[in-house]
């Protein structure tokens, strides 16, 4: 058994609150994303899982039993750390093996456990090697490695791809993909700031803000229907596009009269009471459609950058102010300084009041 | 990127001055201990002299109270240094990874301990280690000299605390490692550096010291070697060639003792353990 439940948990540095009350049950074999603005407190409520850091207030559960005091080594859990935290003076099959003769396994045993990592991680031909005659890639294979020996109930990662370079990250997400597929009952909590990590591994994405979680979901519904405006910005990129306007039809569909001189049509429902109320309509740059006629506004296209399979335009925003971007696929070197309209699929208009969706209410 | 050769060598004759003007008094102290009596003065200055003989040292060994000496400061520097690194490692850790109220305090005080003039400090010593008979004694030293260099060996120990990522102990704490276990198979590995330079530090500042020894100590017994050197200092002469002799033979146990720990001064021990 491997669940883990967060039940209320604080932490403050001294004075400083961190986190205040943050509630999460994670299921058995589930793969735990956590992502969040830099500061937000991901690494924190990692190390208080893993026993690094005291908790403030509230009770951890692993497992159903209470671990608030429990010494990390019988917790159950192993951790990778975004540094690798190798010991420099042990060679790699002694890395590996420190917590095993800690335990006070047979050696027949370590030795299995030990090559067996070392194989599933392509580390065979390096186990005599000290870590600093590897590659960064290997380091961080180790690290997985000596995590992956200890057979632990619960991994916990904390931006372990952040030091390697984007061919690498790629290469070693996809095996951490692999890996948890091999151990589908063992739990994982990955910290990361990186979009694409958290929408191809997690099974639940938690975004942190504000001392708190702001959302907990799969990554489809994170991205599809998000429960504010930060959460509609964190996740995706580039950051959902924001527009000021006013509600002057309400129902099944609702129509949004923008500041800027459009309309927009949503799919949010709304409630006839909900007239006039001012809202902001929010629209994911690749779901912007250059159209000809009426659109939700037009502007002067400023930037382009050409990516190759898509393009994206930088668009003066109508009444001034940040530049709304619009993702187009394909190549449209024309575009620059050229002024379109831009529209959008009513089911992929969000509504927004105060910052809350009017999805959830 | 490749350097010119003109500034290497350049820099390889700037780093020859400087070993040459280093060493050229160790090697005078070397000649003037080979030089018989007879030609010290006669021959005028020359590099070496035309006859060379090792009486100075036969004498200083078997007929002086030199051995005496040097085994004094042996133990006292010995001493010293080992009961300094010890208390400076203990000390320069908790100063490293713990935070603790009267940490600033502690560290304040450490260094006002160091701002004083020895001169000025030799007399009130004396009053106090007077009554404790701990004058005219080794263990008296000892503990003068761990008392003075406790606080610049703690920094020292500190900053070499402060070179070992944190994670590594979190890592082994997750590992299962107990406090214990944790210190003594990552932590001291990688600091062992850091021991052999305080080690060599103190053990040589002990081993050189005069003033306190000089003031402390009366009468050969307990005197140690640079009080000793002044043996060959009387009244209508100095005996040059004896007194060279015995630095020379003191130099000795400082180089055995860097030869000894010099493998663990090599940096780079903790190169590996984070990023990539
Ligand atoms: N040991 C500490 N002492 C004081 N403040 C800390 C400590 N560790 C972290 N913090 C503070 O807690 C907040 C959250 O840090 P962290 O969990 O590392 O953020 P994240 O990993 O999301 O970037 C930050 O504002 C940071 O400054
Ligand atoms: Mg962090």
């Amino acid at each position: 058994m491997a669940s883990i439940d967060i039940q209320s948990i604080r932490k403050s540095f001294g004075a400083f609150p961190v986190l205040h009350g943050v509630d999460l049950t994670i299921q058995d074999g589930e793969f735990i994303v956590l992502v969040g603005p830099s500061g937000c407190g991901k690494s924190t409520l990692l190390r208080m899982i893993a026993g690094l850091e005291r908790i403030s207030g509230g009770d951890l559960l692993i497992g159903g039993q209470r671990m608030n005091d429990v010494p990390p080594a019988q917790r159950g859990i192993a951790m990778v750390f975004q540094s690798y935290a190798l010991y420099p003076h042990m060679t790699v099959r002694q890395n590996m093996e420190f917590a095993l003769q800690i335990a006070r396994m047979p050696k027949a045993e370590i030795d299995k456990a030990v090559e067996n990592a070392a194989r599933i991680l392509q580390l065979t031909p390096y186990l005599d090697r000290l870590p600093k005659a590897l590659s960064g890639g290997q380091r961080q294979r180790v690290a997985i490695g000596r995590a992956i020996v200890r057979d632990p109930k619960v991994f916990l990662f904390d931006e372990p791809l952040s030091n390697l370079d984007a061919a690498l990250r790629v290469a070693t997400r996809i095996e951490i993909a692999q890996l948890k597929e091999a151990m589908p009952d063992r739990t994982m909590i990955y910290v990361t700031h990186d979009q694409v990590e958290a929408m191809t591994l997690a099974s639940r994405i938690v975004v942190l803000a504000r001392k708190g979680i702001a959302q907990v979901g799969t990554p489809l519904e994170l991205y599809e229907r998000p429960v504010d405006e930060f959460v509609a910005q964190f996740i995706g990129s580039p950051a959902m596009n924001l527009l000021a306007g006013e509600i002057i039809a309400t129902g099944a569909e609702t129509v949004v009269r923008l500041d800027g001189g459009g309309t927009a049509r949503s799919a949010v429902p709304t409630q006839t009471s909900d007239m006039g109320r001012k809202v902001n309509i929010g629209v994911r740059p690749e779901d912007l459609l250059a159209v000809s006629g009426d659109g939700l506004f037009s502007g002067e296209v400023q930037i382009v950058e050409a990516l190759g399979e898509v393009t994206q335009l930088y668009v003066a925003r109508p009444g001034g102010g940040a530049h709304i971007i619009a993702k187009l696929p394909g190549i449209h070197p024309d575009l620059r300084h050229k002024t379109v309209t831009f529209g959008a699929d009513p089911a992929k208009v969000h509504l927004f009041a105060d910052g809350r969706s009017l999805l959830y209410r | 990127m490749k350097s010119k050769p003109v500034l290497t060598i350049l820099h390889r004759l700037a780093i020859l001055a400087y070993v040459v003007f280093a060493l050229f008094p160790l090697f005078w102290l070397l000649k003037v201990s080979v030089t018989p009596n007879d030609l010290l003065y006669s021959e005028g200055v020359r590099m070496w002299p035309s006859r060379t003989s090792f009486d100075h040292y036969a004498f200083v060994i078997a007929h002086s109270a030199f051995p005496t000496f040097f085994k004094n400061s042996l133990i006292v520097a010995g001493s010293t240094a080992v009961t300094v690194t010890i208390l400076a490692s203990l000390a320069g850790y908790a100063l490293s990874r713990f935070n603790f109220k009267a940490k600033y305090w502690i560290v304040a005080l450490m260094l006002i301990t160091q701002m004083f003039p020895l001169v000025m400090l030799v007399a009130p010593i004396f009053k106090m280690l007077s009554p404790l008979g701990l004058t005219n004694s080794l263990t008296g030293l000892v503990i003068v000299y761990t008392a003075f260099n406790v606080p610049f060996a703690t920094f020292l120990m500190q900053s070499f605390f402060d070179g070992i990522p944190k994670d590594l102990e979190e890592a082994a704490m997750i590992d299962g490692a107990t406090q214990f276990v944790a210190f003594r198979q990552i932590i001291l590995p990688l600091t062992l550096p850091g021991i052999a330079a305080t080690l060599g530090f103190v053990f040589t500042a002990a081993w050189s010291e005069l003033l306190f020894a000089l003031m402390l100590i009366s009468g050969n017994d307990s005197s140690t070697f640079p009080v000793g050197l002044l043996t060959f200092v009387s009244k209508f002469s100095v005996d040059f060639g004896q007194m060279m002799a015995a630095g020379v033979l003191a130099l000795i146990p400082a180089c055995l003792f860097f030869l000894l720990i010099q493998r663990y001064l090599v940096q780079g021990l903790t190169a590996g353990a984070v990023k990539g």
